[in-house]
């Protein structure tokens, strides 16, 4: 059984629909007896980091997250993945869960710094189906080929994270798309919007 | 590098798809799950469902369609019609919908946009505009393009945009249903004023409206319907022929292709 984290953030009807697709058990629980009987973890999330954390925070959960996440696969996905690294600063500065080391910072600084002159500096939100550039090998791609397309919807990205970059896309900068450290994953698009695609990467991490 | 998006406009009236020209004579098209399936196959980049029903009936029906949608087909999803308030905001977001988009609602209630911003997001708020021209100025129109508000069309794109909508949807009152092209410079001036991802609806009639339109960078995606459900042009052949005219595409088939080099 997966056991998606409820933290009280975001829409999981598209994540739940997607796993029951692949003919996958999953459950949406803030239960610690269920995340524990679980065979693996997704930390969902969208929104503002430092909101997130809270209400994360406030579930109590915390600490058995972190413990499971050295036993059995986590997978964290667009927010999700964000709360796994070191720190944020988007709207201030939070702490997040320190599992992989990095930051997550705005895109639009990185952007406005990189524009030319003249030119009109790319959207932020990064929103939209972009390529999928695979750097390093890993099971979690056992069934993607190299540059699919997937969904991104975000603002802030991971940063100081390259070491544990398992995948990226260009967006102006390299945007974090993948990353992995041991049993812990995160993705910063949204799989469960990305067409066969992201389908076939749950798959993978279902078999992890 | 971000690709352009491909979008079919499905309007659901009782649960059926249907297609008007020029928003008149509606014609009953075919079942909207299975056209789902079928564009989600063809390569369509996200589906948008318009609930063009006025009866409390049909919008049950309308949601009914809309989770069986959200149950097997894994695309970006955008609802719209009969959104006013939050609480339509929720309802179609609990089916499955990832975006939801606001027309003649943001004209009654313009505070809508915001509150649906900072509740769900800017990513997930969707102004969607039917504009026309009267005496050389862009008129904000209502209720489906029949009624001429008599708004500044730019001013309220540039206002939408500020007050948190995430995308906004131009779509052209003097191209739709023409088949001749959209309407460039209408885009070209919306792009001008705001700075978020700019959808193009109303006058695509063949691949080559779609090339054309990919030429001004401020547009994001292009939209239609009829054309694409008639199979007048068919979505994975126009994907395949921008790309070969050097526009970024998702290309199923091709990306499976590419030799796995890691």
């Amino acid at each position: 059984m997966i056991a998606i984290i409820d933290y009280g953030v975001g829409n999981l009807f598209s994540l739940s629909s997607s796993l029951a697709y692949l003919g996958l058990d999953s459950r949406v629980t803030a239960s610690p007896q269920e995340i524990e009987a679980a065979d693996r973890i997704i930390l969902p999330g969208v929104g503002a980091f430092g909101d997130a954390m809270e209400k994360l925070r406030n579930t109590g959960l915390i600490p058995l997250i972190k413990e499971q996440a050295e036993k059995k696969p986590l997978l964290g996905i667009c927010l999700g993945m964000q709360l796994l690294v070191e720190k944020s600063y988007e709207y201030g500065e939070h702490a997040g869960l320190g599992l992989i080391p990095g930051q997550v910072c705005p895109l639009q600084d990185d952007l406005v710094q990189l524009a030319q002159p003249g030119k009109v500096p790319l959207k932020v939100p990064h929103m939209g189906w972009n390529r999928l550039d695979l750097i390093k090998q890993d099971p979690l791609f056992s069934y993607l080929q190299q540059g699919e397309y997937v969904y991104y919807v975000h603002s802030f990205y991971a940063k100081n994270c390259r070491e544990h970059t398992l995948a990226d896309s260009g967006y102006g900068v390299r945007v974090t798309g993948v990353v992995g450290s041991g049993k812990v994953y995160g993705v910063q698009f949204h799989p469960e919007k990305s067409g066969d695609t992201g389908l076939r990467l749950l798959k993978a991490f279902a078999q992890l | 590098m971000i690709t352009k998006r491909i979008i079919p406009c499905l309007d659901v009236k009782d649960g059926r798809v249907v297609k008007g020209t020029n928003f008149q004579s509606l014609r009953d098209m075919a079942d909207p799950v299975e056209m789902a399936r079928f564009y989600n196959q063809a390569g369509a980049d996200e589906l948008v469902f318009y609930d063009i029903t006025a009866s409390v009936e049909g919008r049950r029906l309308f949601t009914d369609i809309l989770e069986r949608v959200a149950r097997e087909i894994f695309i970006p999803l955008t609802v719209g019609g009969g959104i006013n308030t939050l609480e339509d905001f929720d309802r179609v977001l609990k089916c499955g919908a990832d975006k939801v988009s606001v027309n003649s609602g943001a004209i009654r209630h313009p505070e809508l946009i915001h509150q649906a911003a900072q509740k769900y997001g800017d990513q997930c708020v969707v102004l969607s505009m039917d504009i026309k021209r009267v005496d050389g100025k862009f008129h904000l129109f209502a209720k489906g393009g029949r009624e001429d508000t008599g708004i500044d069309a730019l001013e309220w794109a540039r206002q939408g945009a500020a007050h948190g909508a995430g995308e906004l949807v131009v779509n052209s009152i003097d191209t739709d249903g023409v088949k001749n092209g959209f309407d460039l410079e209408l885009l070209d001036a919306v792009a001008e004023v705001a700075k978020v991802p700019i959808i193009a609806s109303g006058g695509a009639g063949r691949m080559e409206d779609f090339a054309q339109l990919f030429t001004h960078p401020g547009v994001d995606a292009g939209l239609a319907a009829s054309i694409f459900h008639t199979k007048q042009v068919e979505i994975g052949a126009l994907k395949q022929y921008l790309q070969s005219q050097g526009v970024e595409m998702r290309l199923i088939k091709g990306a499976a292709e590419n030799e796995l080099k890691i």
